[in-house]
């Protein structure tokens, strides 16, 4: 590993030129969308509102023609998803559809799989979810026990998996199990990756309430389930690999440091135009922090849009990312004399109340930050 | 061009900068071998134009050679040379092949063809044969001018935590070498900038090395039967140092990326916030990991932490810097933080108001 691997990249004109279009649009159908919806950033959920983003051609844009994308390039979806995270826009829906999973399945799905999934995830009317932990498998992914066991020439899977957001409002999921046994395939042998059809006769989703009262985790429970031969997705027994490459697409973007740009905004106005050298001092600071920090992420754009894999460069993005998406509500609740309110109070009141209480799972989601540390610590080599 | 500069540079100073050339320079010798292997190499005038005897290059390409001069802590003033020449060129006045510096705190006036007044912190200031800097003149003008370090009334020396010469300098009624009007797309922030800027790069290389260093040590040194860096504890420091080191490079080279139109003051202050605070973050975290060791005058690691301690704030702290962007930014209200975030032609941030 060598930090001139991580080298500044500017946005390419082409890609600059949509922000103007993605902008005014943002404006004209969010003119009335508050502050404190703004604040639920990418967990904020809107079906209409994914399905008029496909219309614009805004979802799975890097995908080609032929699945319903645009063959653009990965700085073109940039420019429109952080558009999308600066304003607060209700994302939820196709998030990890168009993050992750189409990418996913153009690379390892068959032809018959891309052409089942990807048109649907392009118009913005098929969501996904990611089953990946569990309840004894958190940081130790490796150690999964929910099961794919090939009978009648498909699948059956058993097994239990948590934490899995948005599985109540999905279509699919793509979920990790596994389908050796751990003794004989080794430590990241012995697992696949399945799509599973959330309808499917032996699955029941319960929501998990959070301690802001909202319900995006969920437990989900496999119970006997019957699947075709074409739910398995990539090769089997390649999960791990399949798994590990999709995280450097899950870490290194934006929303990983602007999860909390709606307290800069509501900061910023509570403030004033005529801030004092403290409210001055701190607004700078967290500029500059989220200036260094895009500029990070747009170099690790630049390597994955050159098939590279930089995992230890995507892990210090989300790493710092995590760390002030988290401090911006500690630090901008003792900017201006308001308290965080839940119910009452201004705007800012209500965004500092609400961030305040989702901060904790910044750095939880997408992985631990030790374990993101872990992963840097292997790319110097030390371990 | 900037692989071939990078390659050169390096090689030059990894030759000359030892451990014992930074001992001496920093009991008061000016290191002449060494800068005069540059000179021949061509690097103070590598921005300068091709007429000029110059390379010609482009910010991009210099700041491969600005950052190598941090990793080794190369003790001589190109950087500023290199900031002074391309003042000089963008003035339509000539580059200068003898050793020059700048000063950006200076409270100079400038009457008919003479200079009185003070330069402070001037890097090399003793050294230097000229100084690049802006003075006032009668009509209240800025203008940029020559100075011949010779005809100082006074020098008064001082140096920064690394034992680097960071000199003040008295005119009284001194003949200026040249002048010419700061040009109208130059503002009167642009020597604070351009410092601010280069400061950064060098503070990037600096952490980069002090990353290398700490992480061989932590390799090599064994406690409790194994290397240190087999425990998760010693893991997590050096990835904190990594992700700094990581984000003082991209801050940046991404200052330096947008200033050939110009100092981009928007991006170089947050280049400076953010290689002055990842500069805290090092030099704490190489320490702790070194141990007793790291405290002594004897093992390198202090070459690299005491020039982070002063470098942080040397054109501007992050606290001046952060001041400075959080002002512009508030005033720019909510509405315009993101646009403003997003596209360098509503940054234009200034220090000084014109």
């Amino acid at each position: 590993m060598s930090i001139s691997e991580f080298s500044y990249s500017a946005i390419p004109a082409d890609a600059e030129q949509l922000r103007a279009a993605v902008r005014a649009f943002l404006q004209d159908v969010l003119h009335d969308y508050p502050a404190e919806k703004r604040a639920y950033s990418w967990m904020g959920f809107d079906a209409e509102f994914s399905r008029l983003l496909g219309k614009k051609g805004w979802l799975g844009m890097a995908l080609p023609k032929q699945y319903g994308g645009a063959e653009a390039s990965p700085f073109s979806r940039y420019v429109i998803i952080e558009e999308l995270l600066a304003a607060g826009a209700p994302v939820s829906a196709h998030w990890i559809a168009d993050r992750q999973s189409a990418p996913l399945i153009l690379r390892f799905g068959t032809e018959a799989q891309r052409e089942k999934y990807l048109p649907s995830i392009c118009r913005g009317e098929s969501y996904f979810c990611i089953g990946m932990s569990e309840p004894n498998s958190g940081s130790d992914l490796a150690s999964i026990r929910s099961t794919a066991k090939r009978a009648n020439g498909g699948w059956v899977l058993d097994g239990q998996k948590v934490w899995t957001t948005n599985a109540q409002h999905s279509h699919y999921m793509i979920a990790l199990m596994r389908t050796g046994d751990k003794e004989t395939s080794g430590r990241h042998g012995g697992m696949s990756q399945f799509i599973i059809d959330l309808q499917t006769p032996g699955i029941t989703i319960r929501p998990i309430a959070d301690l802001a009262g909202g319900e995006h985790f969920n437990e989900v429970f496999f119970d006997s389930v019957q699947l075709g031969e074409d739910a398995l997705i990539g090769e089997e027994g390649r999960g791990w690999d399949q798994v590990t490459a999709e995280l450097a697409f899950e870490r290194s973007g934006p929303e990983r440091f602007l999860s909390s740009i709606a307290v800069i905004h509501t900061a910023i106005a509570a403030i004033g135009p005529h801030p004092d050298a403290f409210q001055a001092r701190e607004i700078g600071k967290i500029t500059a922090r989220l200036l260094t920090l895009r500029n990070m992420s747009l170099g690790v754009t630049k390597q994955l849009s050159e098939g590279k894999n930089p995992a230890w460069a995507a892990s210090c993005v989300k790493d710092l990312g995590n760390v002030l998406e988290q401090e911006l509500p500690e630090i901008l609740q003792g900017v201006v004399d308001e308290q965080p309110q839940v119910v009452g109070g201004s705007a800012h009141a209500k965004v500092l109340a609400y961030l305040t209480q989702m901060a904790p799972s910044f750095s939880l989601r997408g992985g631990t930050r030790e374990i993101l540390r872990g992963i840097i610590a292997r790319g110097l080599g030390l371990r | 061009m900037r692989e071939l500069f990078e390659s050169t540079i390096e090689r030059v100073l990894s030759d000359l900068c030892t451990s014992d050339l930074l001992r001496e320079a920093e009991s008061g010798e000016w290191p002449v071998a060494l800068w005069r292997t540059l000179e021949d190499n061509g690097f103070p005038l590598a921005g300068a134009p091709e007429m000029a005897g110059g390379a010609d290059a482009c910010w991009s390409d210099l700041f491969v050679i600005i950052r190598a001069l941090g990793r080794f802590v190369a003790p001589v003033p190109l950087a500023e040379m290199i900031v002074g020449n391309w003042l000089l060129e963008q003035s339509g006045l000539n580059a200068r092949s003898d050793i020059l510096s700048i000063a950006s705190e200076s409270n100079l006036t400038l009457v008919g063809a003479r200079v009185s007044g003070e330069l402070r912190q001037v890097p090399w200031g003793r050294f230097a044969d000229s100084v690049v800097t802006l003075a006032n003149d009668e009509a209240g003008q800025l203008n940029v001018v020559l100075l011949d370090v010779a005809t100082a009334e006074r020098v008064r020396q001082g140096t920064n935590i690394a034992s680097e010469a960071r000199d003040q300098l008295s005119f009284s009624s001194a003949a200026i070498v040249m002048s010419a009007l700061l040009p109208a797309h130059l503002d009167g922030d642009v020597l604070l900038a351009a410092g601010a800027m280069v400061r950064s790069a060098q503070i990037s290389g600096a952490i980069n090395e002090l990353l290398v260093m700490t992480a061989s040590y932590a390799g090599e040194r064994k406690q409790f039967g194994k290397p240190i860096a087999a425990f998760q504890a010693i893991q997590q420091q050096l990835a904190v140092l990594a992700e700094q080191a990581a984000a003082a490079s991209v801050a940046a080279e991404a200052a330096f990326a947008g200033a050939d139109q110009g100092i981009p003051t928007f991006s170089v202050a947050a280049a400076k916030i953010s290689a002055s605070d990842a500069a805290s973050q090092a030099a704490a975290i190489g320490h702790s990991v070194h141990g007793a060791i790291g405290f002594t005058q004897e093992y390198a690691l202090h070459n690299l932490t005491r020039r982070l301690w002063s470098w942080r704030s040397e054109f501007g702290s992050s606290t001046f810097w952060s001041k400075a962007l959080g002002k512009h930014v508030c005033a720019a209200g909510a509405e315009g933080f993101w646009p403003m975030l997003t596209n360098p032609e509503l940054q234009n941030l200034s220090i000084t108001q014109k």
